[in-house]
């Protein structure tokens, strides 16, 4: 729904279809919520609805556009936040009134326009009086109107007959008068509920619709078992005496045979109105399954990946000459490993959902800043892991927000530079080897070069001099923690905590980022992500017995040292020197407990690992090999006891043993 | 065919009540609720994890399912016995989360009657509180251990030792 007022926004008018759906849609919150008894939402939606049904009704009318997406923005946001609410099972407190109060001025400004006093000022009265001042036009045409009286029977045991018969009553303000119904009191009347249960739901009402109409109208609501529908001629129109009989032959009751279809007929319309709104939001066929079953299906597939092996380098195999069974194994390890990708592929999810939220932050940006800017989306099909979405979500939202604010200029200010008026931010995904690109691109004015430097320079950070210092090195400054170049702090950005984070938001999914810019041409930021948590490069080291995994982003060199570049502290701490650095060295097989019979520095070899600017030398036994590993957590089991400073988690290696994977982060600490 | 399958189910169930695994540690012979034995596996390489309590050995890869492994001797604050071939785990699982016992032996799978158990006698040492009850088969004794104790005084225990 979100997207489709977005999309009416782009398109510049609103065509009768796309109204049509929002009022189906908000007409299907309303009703769920008001049968949940949610009854903010219910009226949210329900505001939303008449307006809408204004609109509808109303063809012609002048209103401004922006307006109304402004409005039911809000109203979504509104009901989006009460569903998560909702969700978490906080009760209901937050008060709807000022937006609702909110849509009804615009409603009764909008059909103040076309309709002139009476509507504003019924509109004014309450949320259900924009309706009816609707139907007050059609009391003023004269001798159209028939009356009708009818009796409704509920299902036995479909619960709340009241709130039934209320909606029922309310959706019947639509399209008719002068209802009255007994019994008169429903929402407040405990008894209701077993007097319409018994009695039946009695309605009195005028309408110009036919007897036909009516009568399908009626039969749509939900748990219904009989109407009984006459039409009272007599009491309007006497002219009209003579259809009296034929309205008692009309009068029918619904069996309940037919109304099991009706129902049926009701349920698929429901379902209808989900799937067209599904619908518009992704046009993909999907089946939702538990990630946990996706887990387990990984991890099955692992395990068959290590039990192939098994069986073809069986040692029972060796010396053997076996060409079949060499054919058959070559067969069952390429089924394996497709399957082993497709079972990867299904944690895959497109990037569309993120980047589609992203439209919304532009659009709600570029006016409040007052700037016109346009959203333009490459790539919005690339597939990323389902953990890792959830990850860069942020972070994307606030290099959006940066390029709006501080890069996209004015008009006026583009203008004078020759640019287009409005400016184009660019959302961009691309697959790249094992990784994906997304790329935030925007045409204003770009980073200011000697701004940074002296920024950088009050800050202490610039150890060289200027003319040495390359652009990109320049650039990266923005990624430290409190660097803006923004003097004031805006409602968006500029506080110098953004970039910082960014950078760590991506960091901590394993990937990177790099900012490029030519002034007054614009910036590009390129963010390489891996395209699956799941897997990941990581250097297996040998201690002793034990096999443990250092993730290959965080190693930065390995290199085998004399006994003498190695010293001590008082502390006992030993420390290394390296091109004028001084690095901390930790034994691994210390940290570990572990025996090992390598505890002489020249015999081993050592790791140099970094995490987030700080670095550290692992000693360690001997290198094994690059390779990418399936992380897997620890089990909660272990978890439980403590957080393990040290450890990441662990995986399987080839050979079915266990290799910790070392959490570099962690052990920077020891 | 519902019917069936509610047959077995009880069937399955029947089969499991009363029944109890016993697995020897030094001279006495526990036993515990063979609901919650998923399997029996022998000692392999287990991964050692640091940081952890002493008898937490550490992980083990049971077939692509991580699970850790405690060795019961240790928890029960007895002398650690190496390994042999006779050294088995059993993986039990309980509310979702499985966990290796590393014991001397696995003995058999016993019935042992309602009729024949008996609380243990309450003592103040903290001893006897992961025993839920005495079953009697023969002249022998079995102590029935109560699982979930086992899993879940861990942070207790655990605060014991820091303080």
């Amino acid at each position: 729904m979100e997207n489709l007022i977005i999309n009416i926004e782009k398109s510049g008018h609103v065509d009768q279809d796309e109204i049509n759906e929002i009022f189906r849609i908000m007409h299907t919150i309303n009703g769920s919520s008001a049968m949940m008894n949610i009854g903010s939402i219910s009226s949210v939606a329900h505001s939303v609805e008449d307006l809408f049904y204004i609109l509808r009704e109303n063809k012609t009318i002048d209103y401004d556009q922006s307006k109304v997406s402004d409005i039911i923005l809000e109203s979504i946001d509104y009901i989006k936040e009460k569903i998560g609410m909702i969700d978490s099972g906080m009760p209901d407190i937050s008060d709807d009134g000022p937006l609702t109060g909110k849509i009804r001025d615009f409603i009764s400004e909008i059909s103040g326009q076309s309709e002139g006093q009476k509507v504003a000022a019924a509109v004014a009265d309450g949320p259900g009086s924009a309706a009816e001042a609707d139907d007050s036009d059609r009391t003023n045409q004269p001798g159209n109107l028939r009356a009708y009286s009818c009796v409704i029977f509920f299902e036995d045991n479909c619960g709340m007959e009241s709130i039934r018969a209320f909606s029922l009553i309310h959706n019947l303000k639509d399209i008719a008068s002068d209802i009255s119904h007994s019994p008169e009191n429903l929402t407040s009347d405990s008894d209701a509920d077993r007097i319409i249960h018994t009695d039946g739901l009695k309605l009195r009402f005028k309408t110009e619709h036919t007897y036909e109409e009516v009568y399908n109208f009626l039969s749509q609501t939900i748990f219904l078992k009989k109407i009984e529908l006459t039409e009272m001629t007599g009491e309007t129109d006497d002219s009209r005496d003579d259809s009296r009989s034929e309205s008692s032959s009309r009068s029918a009751a619904v069996l309940p045979e037919q109304n099991d279809s009706r129902k049926a007929d009701l349920l698929q319309n429901t379902v209808n109105n989900d799937a067209s709104g599904r619908i518009t939001a992704s046009h993909h066929s999907i089946v939702s399954v538990n990630v946990a079953k996706l887990d387990k299906l990984m991890d099955l597939v692992g395990e068959l990946v290590i039990s192939e092996a098994m069986v073809t380098q069986n040692p029972d195999l060796d010396g053997l000459h076996l060409d079949n069974f060499q054919k058959a194994a070559r067969r069952h390890r390429k089924i394996i490993s497709e399957l082993q990708d497709i079972a990867m592929s299904i944690r895959m999810v497109p990037l569309s959902a993120t980047f589609q939220k992203m439209n919304r932050i532009v659009r709600d940006m570029s006016r409040k800043l007052d700037k016109d800017v346009k959203l333009e989306i490459i790539g919005e099909e690339t597939e990323v892991d389902k953990n890792i979405i959830e990850h860069i979500s942020d972070p994307l939202m606030h290099l959006i927000r940066n390029a709006i604010d501080h890069g996209i200029e004015s008009r006026e200010e583009r203008r004078a530079k020759g640019k287009p008026g409005t400016g184009t931010v660019t959302l961009e995904a691309k697959n790249a080897g094992g990784d994906v690109l997304i790329i935030v691109k925007d045409d204003g004015r770009g980073l200011d070069r000697q701004k940074i430097i002296a920024r950088a320079k009050a800050n202490g950070l610039v150890s060289r001099p200027e003319n040495e210092l390359t652009d990109k090195e320049i650039f990266s400054y923005v990624f430290l923690p409190g660097f803006s170049t923004k003097e004031k702090a805006t409602e968006f950005s500029g506080r110098g905590v953004g970039m910082d984070v960014v950078a760590k938001n991506i960091g901590a999914v394993g990937g990177n980022i790099s900012l490029n810019s030519v002034e007054g041409k614009g910036t590009v930021i390129t963010i390489k992500i891996p395209l699956t948590l799941a897997i990941m490069d990581g250097m297996t080291i040998a201690a002793g017995d034990h096999r443990y995994t250092i993730p290959t982003l965080s190693i930065r060199e390995s290199f085998k040292a004399k006994e003498t570049d190695v010293f001590r502290d008082p502390d006992g701490n030993e420390m290394i020197m390296i091109r004028g650095e001084c690095y901390p060295v930790l034994r691994l097989y210390e940290i570990f407990k572990i025996s090992t019979s390598v505890t002489n520095i020249a015999d081993g070899i050592i790791v140099m690992v970094e995490n987030q600017g700080k670095c550290l030398c692992l000693f360690t036994d001997e290198l094994i090999g690059e390779q990418q590993v399936v992380v897997k957590a620890l089990p909660d089991y272990i978890k439980k006891f403590r957080k393990v400073k040290g450890v990441a988690g662990c995986t399987l290696l080839g050979d079915g043993s266990i290799s910790l994977i070392l959490n570099i982060g962690g052990l920077v600490e020891f | 065919m519902a019917d069936v399958v509610d047959n077995e189910l009880e069937m399955e169930e029947d089969t499991q009540k009363g029944r109890y695994l016993t697995f020897s540690l030094g001279q006495e012979i526990y036993g515990i609720e063979i609901s919650y034995v998923t399997e029996i596996i022998g000692i392999q390489a287990i991964t050692k994890i640091p940081e952890l309590p002493e008898y937490v050995k550490g992980i083990i890869n049971l077939r692509g399912k991580i699970i850790p492994v405690i060795d019961v001797r240790l928890r029960f604050r007895k002398e650690p016995r190496d390994y042999n071939d006779r050294t088995c785990i059993i993986v039990i699982e309980i509310k979702n989360i499985s966990v290796g016992l590393i014991v001397d032996s696995v003995a058999e799978v016993l019935r042992i009657p309602d009729s024949e158990i008996v609380d243990p006698p309450q003592l103040n040492k903290g001893c006897n509180r992961y025993i839920k009850s005495i079953g009697k088969v023969g002249n022998e004794v079995k102590l029935i251990l109560d699982c979930e104790k086992l899993m879940s005084e861990e942070e207790l225990d655990d605060l014991n030792e820091v303080v």
